[in-house]
């Protein structure tokens, strides 16, 4: 509320707002990581940058980073999805299954269809029922684990071949995955971008109150925002039964991806409380820790160092967030 | 253009507003002033569609409407800027003011016609200040305003509702809003315009409506009235409310609290002694610095410069540690955990502080005349009245020696206010020194020793016991005594 010529400040500001921009701390940070790997593996008497090790952190990130971008739409709209992790195991067994029955395409509408019914019921029980989004996703993780493993203990199905080029298929040092991921990013990134459901996916988030009073229905945007999470679950499921070459009931959770999702996310600069952030963020925040499992691979790191340090750089990653967040507070 | 007729609204069986007729032109300024209290923001959520009226009806340009939701009256033509502002700091200007309204071509968010749009109307305001690409959080506050405004006008608002427009903003940027004001009047816009603040009831209104205790006093033309005549009709009523006896004059102890040059980014150069046995009163508008001062003492917002004795505490800790205690103006936000017990409640400073204690909960309970005394009861349960006095009991525990009072009798009913009265005389009487806030003038003038006015963050004025509330109001409003 002081007084300071504001037009000038305002130019200045713009400058400093796109370095302070978390969404290109993270890739200064995957810079940053990318050069001490490589200085590292070299010490240690390796190679870092080879083909096979570039086409490895891309197959290694495709099927997290599917998750995390839909997972980046539940939380920019102040929600959240625990319950991506199940579904991948679901949709990983739906696709195996029936495409030993029928064909290819039918699998992938039977598993797309799945997965959109999975993500509205999550957006009905936390928008009608008003249970918090942490309850009502778990509740429904719960119910699709006691389905799954009712019925399967190992897996099942058998993936057509053609189908199973998905998985491992390359087109020069880039994997079909990635390019599979980079389609889904960008489609997202997009539908933020430009679409209406866009914007008020990033208003609900920012301020439901604020939406509402300015005409926006939020229980539909709410509601769109898990069926677009769930859809992606469904595809990071598909690519994992491509790989697989049938479906299994332990895949989404053995990957951890609920958590390492929204980890990711939260990586990349997207507020846990929503209305912040973006795709290109998460996008970052995937390929960083991607490059970290490679060069602890290459180094032959004990495992469990290596969550000890994801843990850390997770932590660090969102307290210097926080700071940031806090002096824009004190500066605006 | 705009008429309400009759206009009745009670909550919980209180009635806060009875008969109101309220209506305005096109191109005419509004204004509606009252005291704290006297109904100004209920009228105006009713025209917003936020509350439903019990009686009365509502027309614009002669036709019967009835909002049943803010969206209603925004179809309706209406418009309210609120105090606190319905804005995305994340997002753009432009964003902002076409929320849930994006425009759109071939299915996608047409972002250049937004901001075109956007520019277009800023530019009709004459600001330049900032465009509609910059976020709103970089926005000072009456730029922020700015936004409301053009967001108003974006929905082709034809009644503009103004909630103390001025109320958090800095001299200077005053003078943009009454441009603002009227360049909307020359358009043709109706405007209810609900300020404290008499100066800009006379700047910019044409006609002045007085509201007092839920009814309407009186509709005057501002060029029929001078300021002695509004503040008269304002406040103008008895006291007809029992307070207990004052401490003698002169029987103020030693002071326990002072300040001297004391200022931090609210407030500036406040001086002040709270001497034990005295009880001093607050007041001030809202938006002055009131809640500031008592924060800045208990050191939740800590003073950055200035002289504060015994100690400039830098946390809440370190200030119940030196004996200050703080009864907060939103007890069940910040003075109370509700869902838990009253003996928890009560006992929640002297465990945080490891101060105090002895006394228990049953004794403490008994002092603060909680009846009935259920120490297992959840707070939530008990009335606006006994959830104070858990608070009261709260700092009993560690016998503060000074104890500062935010809105003590806010939400509380007339029996529990009297006994709330009597106990602060009685800590008062005991040798504590108490500061009170209060926007309900008789109550503060029928409890204070001495009545200090803040004014923009600063002492506008002291007063000695029992000053009439013209006097009061004068201080807080700015306008000098003659």
């Amino acid at each position: 509320m002081k007084a300071r010529p504001q037009a000038v400040q305002l130019r200045g500001g713009r400058v400093i707002a796109h370095l302070r921009d978390p969404a290109q701390a993270i890739y200064l940070a995957l810079f940053a990581v990318l050069i001490i790997g490589w200085v590292l593996v070299t010490i240690d008497g390796g190679q870092f940058v080879t083909t096979e090790n570039i086409v490895g952190i891309q197959q290694r990130s495709a099927a997290l980073g599917i998750v995390a971008v839909g997972q980046t739409l539940a939380i920019l709209a102040g929600s959240l999805d625990l319950s991506v992790a199940y579904l991948i195991s679901l949709t990983s067994l739906v696709a195996a299954e029936a495409m030993t029955g029928g064909g290819m395409v039918p699998a992938i509408a039977v598993v797309l269809a799945v997965s959109a019914l999975v993500g509205m019921v999550n957006g009905l029980v936390i928008t009608k029922l008003k249970v918090h989004a942490f309850i009502a996703t778990l509740g429904v993780a719960l119910i699709i684990k006691g389905v799954v493993e009712h019925r399967y203990d190992g897996p099942a199905g058998d993936v057509t071949d053609s189908f199973q080029r998905l998985g491992y298929d390359r087109i020069g040092p880039v994997p079909v995955s990635a390019l599979l991921w980079a389609g889904v990013a960008v489609a997202v990134w997009f539908l933020l971008r430009r679409t209406r459901l866009g914007y008020r996916i990033y208003a609900v988030g920012g301020d439901e109150e604020v939406a509402r009073l300015s005409g926006v229905r939020t229980d539909r945007v709410v509601i769109s925002a898990h069926v677009l999470c769930s859809i992606c679950a469904g595809i990071a499921g598909l690519l994992l039964a491509a790989r697989l070459g049938a479906g299994s009931p332990t895949v989404g959770t053995d990957g951890g991806y609920d958590l390492e999702s929204i980890a990711a996310v939260v990586l990349g600069g997207t507020a846990l409380a929503g209305g912040r952030g973006g795709v290109a963020g998460t996008v970052g925040g995937v390929l960083l820790l991607a490059v970290l499992d490679s060069i602890f691979n290459q180094l032959e790191v004990n495992s469990f160092f290596k969550d000890v340090v994801r843990g850390v750089v997770i932590v660090v990653a969102v307290a210097v967030y926080a700071r940031r967040a806090r002096e824009r507070r004190t500066t605006a | 253009m705009l008429t309400m007729t009759g206009i009745g609204k009670s909550f919980l069986g209180v009635r806060v507003l009875r008969d109101v007729d309220l209506s305005v032109a096109a191109g005419e300024v509004h204004a509606v002033v009252g005291e704290n209290g006297a109904g100004k923001s209920t009228l105006m959520k009713i025209l917003a569609g936020v509350h439903a009226p019990d009686e009365g009806r509502i027309e614009i340009d002669g036709g019967p409407v009835s909002f049943g939701h803010p969206l209603d009256a925004q179809r309706g033509g209406v418009a309210i800027i609120y105090q606190e502002f319905n804005l995305l700091p994340e997002r753009s200007v432009a964003e902002n003011v076409f929320l849930g309204r994006e425009p759109v071509r071939r299915g996608l968010v047409d972002r250049s016609a937004m901001e075109k749009a956007t520019a277009e109307l800023l530019d009709g305001l004459g600001v330049h200040s900032f465009r509609p690409r910059d976020l709103v959080r970089r926005l000072s506050v009456a730029q922020q305003q700015v936004v409301e405004i053009v967001k108003a006008l974006s929905q082709n608002a034809r009644i503009v509702v103004m909630d103390e427009p001025t109320a958090a903003l800095a001299e200077h940027e005053v003078e943009l809003l009454y441009r603002l004001v009227r360049r909307l009047q020359e358009r043709g816009i109706a405007i209810l315009y609900i300020s404290h603040r008499l100066r800009e009831v006379f700047d910019l209104a044409d006609r002045v409506t007085v509201l007092k205790d839920g009814a309407r006093v009186t509709t005057v033309p501002t060029a029929e009235v001078d300021t002695d005549e509004l503040v008269r009709l304002m406040v103008g009523r008895e006291l007809r409310d029992y307070y207990p006896p004052r401490a003698e004059p002169g029987s103020a102890g030693e002071a326990l609290l002072s300040l001297r040059k004391a200022g931090n980014d609210r407030l500036r150069d406040i001086d002040l002694d709270l001497r034990a046995g005295e009880i001093v009163g607050i007041a001030g508008l809202q938006g002055s610095g009131r809640t500031e001062l008592a924060k800045a003492i208990f050191g939740a917002e800590p003073f950055t410069h200035g002289e504060m004795t015994p100690l400039r505490p830098r946390s809440v800790r370190a200030a119940v540690r030196a004996g200050i205690g703080l009864v907060t103006e939103d007890r069940k936000a910040e003075g109370l955990a509700l869902r838990q017990s009253v003996r928890d409640n009560a006992l929640l400073v002297t465990r945080a502080t490891g101060r105090g204690g002895g006394r228990s909960v049953k004794d403490l309970l008994a002092a603060v005349r909680i009846s009935p005394p259920r120490p297992d009861q959840e707070v939530r349960y008990l009335s606006g009245g006994n959830q104070q006095k858990v608070v009261l009991a709260k700092w009993m525990t560690v016998a503060p020696k000074v104890l500062l009072f935010d809105e003590p009798t806010r939400g509380v009913d007339v029996g529990a206010k009297a006994a709330i009265h009597e106990l602060m005389r009685g800590l008062a009487a005991d040798g504590m020194a108490i500061m009170m806030i209060s926007s309900e003038l008789p109550e503060l003038i029928g409890m204070s020793d001495r009545v200090v006015v803040l004014r923009d963050g600063a002492i506008a004025g002291e007063l000695p016991a029992g000053p009439t509330e013209e006097a009061v109001m004068r201080l807080a409003a700015g306008e000098v005594a003659a």
